[in-house]
């Protein structure tokens, strides 16, 4: 089969440190705001905190809207299981973070800006906000006027939705709104707003320093760039990678497995189980007509080597879901409770295994009905670990 | 006024009084109080000019705003999948059994409460537990003895 794939690639742009980001953000704001949209838009990068949105467009979008007051929001609500890059950006070049937002404020007409920090990372506030001090001492002196505040979710996974992020920020229960309208038009305080990931903005640095060719030779075809991975589980490596997209899973096993690696997860709880007989076939990258099965991730890579129950991992996922479901709409409230009672019923011998087979249409209608990503995204995990390890939920 | 009372009025005033303020105005509690009573969320309500039901609904919704008294140190335990899978039930039993105390309970003299929580983003280095803010990680049972025997008596300088 030609399958379009990378051996893995290694890349070191995102935590390399780079001392001349005043030059850079001195240098990017001298520059008419459709020049840095349109170099964002050639470099292909795409939202990565998993849902994969072309970045570009979307800075072009709140750029155009028409309103007095815009936003940029940094989303560091980094909290799918198994993801923890945000933090380390974060704690280690925090520089390309502010330096991404206040380019963005140029570009949509923003003066303030907002970091939503999960309530996990608390302990990182002092120092963000010495970084902020600084960064905001300098714009003012190149007379960018701009702002950073800093908002603490409290624990509530969901809060990493975008608008529950806005719903947070605005005093209320996270809750999702519906959508359209995005953010792009109304945002916070129903504001334009451009709302990205802490790693999206670091990568928007790297474009800005090296320029979008750099970035686009990076990756494949529709996955351009490099991205970075969350590597835990069973493997004896386990840590944050920076690698170019569009590389078989077979080879990230190759580098990362412990040599008996017979299932990943990609993506988190919200991501797919690849077993072993699929990993040849599969690529890490962005939807694309690669021939073959092509994963979007937002970085989380969990190995399982043969000593564990993918039972277990299936009950754990489940229950973090229908803790951290919102409640606001019933496929996924309801379905969430429904899915982690039914595999335990089926595991005890209550029910038939044929249960399943209804538990897997189940998540077929929270699919199609639930009103945000967590519910939505609940089938992605259940169906391919139950579809692939049946025995297992059985046994 | 008493001291809740002082407490919500100056962190209403460092905060601000508008719908948006009232998340740093509860964590502000939680951090002082441990927890938020009801008299706190009335109080607040009062001080921001909002139902009360809005507060308490929003209070509800997040896992670290505590409605039950805690302990002066809260210690969250990470159960989600990498953790679990590298021994989260040791540490717990660890905890458990080392301040007498079971998995939603507080110690007598008001000191440690011990809970579970959700993937704290260090999977890497699993098992990992918060203590209030701290983050510990790449437990044994005997490491989180050490570490909690520092928190019982407080090293003298
Ligand atoms: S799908 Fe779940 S998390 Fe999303 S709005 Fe509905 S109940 Fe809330
Ligand atoms: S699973 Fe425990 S920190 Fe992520």
């Amino acid at each position: 089969m030609a399958f379009d794939t990378y051996l893995l690639k290694r890349a070191d742009f995102i935590f390399k440190n780079e001392n001349d980001w005043e030059k850079i953000l001195d240098r990017t704001l001298k520059l008419p705001p459709n020049e840095i949209i349109n170099e964002l838009m050639s470099s292909e990068l795409k939202g990565r905190g998993g849902a994969g949105f072309p970045t570009g467009l979307k800075w072009k979008l709140t750029a155009e809207a028409p309103a007095d007051e815009k936003f940029v929001i940094c989303n560091a609500d980094e909290g799918e299981p198994g993801t923890f890059k945000d933090r380390e950006i974060l704690t280690l070049v925090p520089y390309k973070v502010l330096t991404s937002m206040a380019v963005c404020a140029y570009v949509i007409g923003a003066k303030v800006g907002y970091i939503y920090l999960r309530g996990e990372y608390k302990y990182l506030v002092p120092e963000l906000r010495k970084a902020i001090k600084e960064f905001e001492y300098f714009c003012n002196e190149v007379k960018h006027d701009f702002r950073i505040k800093l908002c603490l979710g409290s624990g509530a996974y969901i809060c990493g939705e975008e608008t529950a992020l806005f719903e947070s920020m605005e005093g209320k229960r996270g809750e999702p709104r519906n959508k359209p309208p995005y953010p792009t038009s109304v945002g916070f305080k129903q504001s334009p707003s451009v709302i990205n990931n802490v790693e999206t903005l670091a990568h928007t640095f790297t474009i800005f320093k090296y320029g979008a060719k750099k970035f686009y030779d990076l990756g494949v075809q529709y996955s351009r760039g490099s991205k970075l991975f969350s590597v835990s589980g069973d493997t004896p490596i386990p840590g944050i990678y920076e690698l170019e997209l569009g590389m078989s899973l077979q080879d990230f096993v190759n580098e990362f497995g412990d040599g008996d690696t017979k299932a990943v997860q990609v993506g988190g709880a919200s991501g797919f189980l690849v077993p072993r007989k699929k990993f040849q076939e599969t690529a890490i990258g962005y939807k694309g007509k690669l021939s073959g099965i092509s994963l979007p991730t937002g970085g989380s890579m969990m190995l399982f080597n043969s000593s564990r129950s993918m039972y277990n991992v299936l009950d754990n996922y489940l229950e973090f879901f229908r803790e951290e479901s919102c409640g606001q709409c019933t496929p996924c409230r309801v379905g969430c409770q429904q899915l982690y009672n039914g595999i335990k019923a089926v595991k005890r011998g209550e029910k038939p295994t044929s249960y399943l087979d209804k538990l897997l249409k189940l998540t077929e209608t929270m699919k199609l009905t639930a009103k945000c990503g967590l519910g939505q995204s609940v089938a992605n995990s259940f169906s391919s670990i139950v579809e692939n390890f049946r025995e297992e939920m059985i046994y | 006024m008493n001291p809740v009372q002082d407490l919500i009025k100056s962190l209403a005033e460092t905060h601000g009084r508008k719908r948006e303020n009232l998340l740093p105005i509860l964590q502000g509690v939680v951090e002082k109080e441990k927890y938020l009573s009801e008299y706190a969320m009335i109080e607040i309500a009062r001080e921001l000019e909002l139902p009360s039901a809005e507060v308490y609904g929003t209070a509800t919704f997040y896992s670290f705003l505590e409605h039950r008294k805690m302990g002066v140190y809260t210690i969250r335990v990470c159960k989600t999948i990498t953790c679990s899978m590298k021994g989260k039930n040791q540490i717990l039993e660890a905890i458990e059994e080392m301040l007498k105390i079971s998995l939603g309970e507080s110690t007598p003299d008001g000191k440690f409460s011990l809970l579970q929580t959700n993937c704290l983003g260090w999977c890497h280095k699993a098992p990992a537990m918060l203590i209030n803010n701290d983050v510990y990680t790449e437990l044994t049972p005997e490491k989180v003895r050490e570490i909690l025997k520092q928190y019982i008596q407080p090293t003298q300088n």
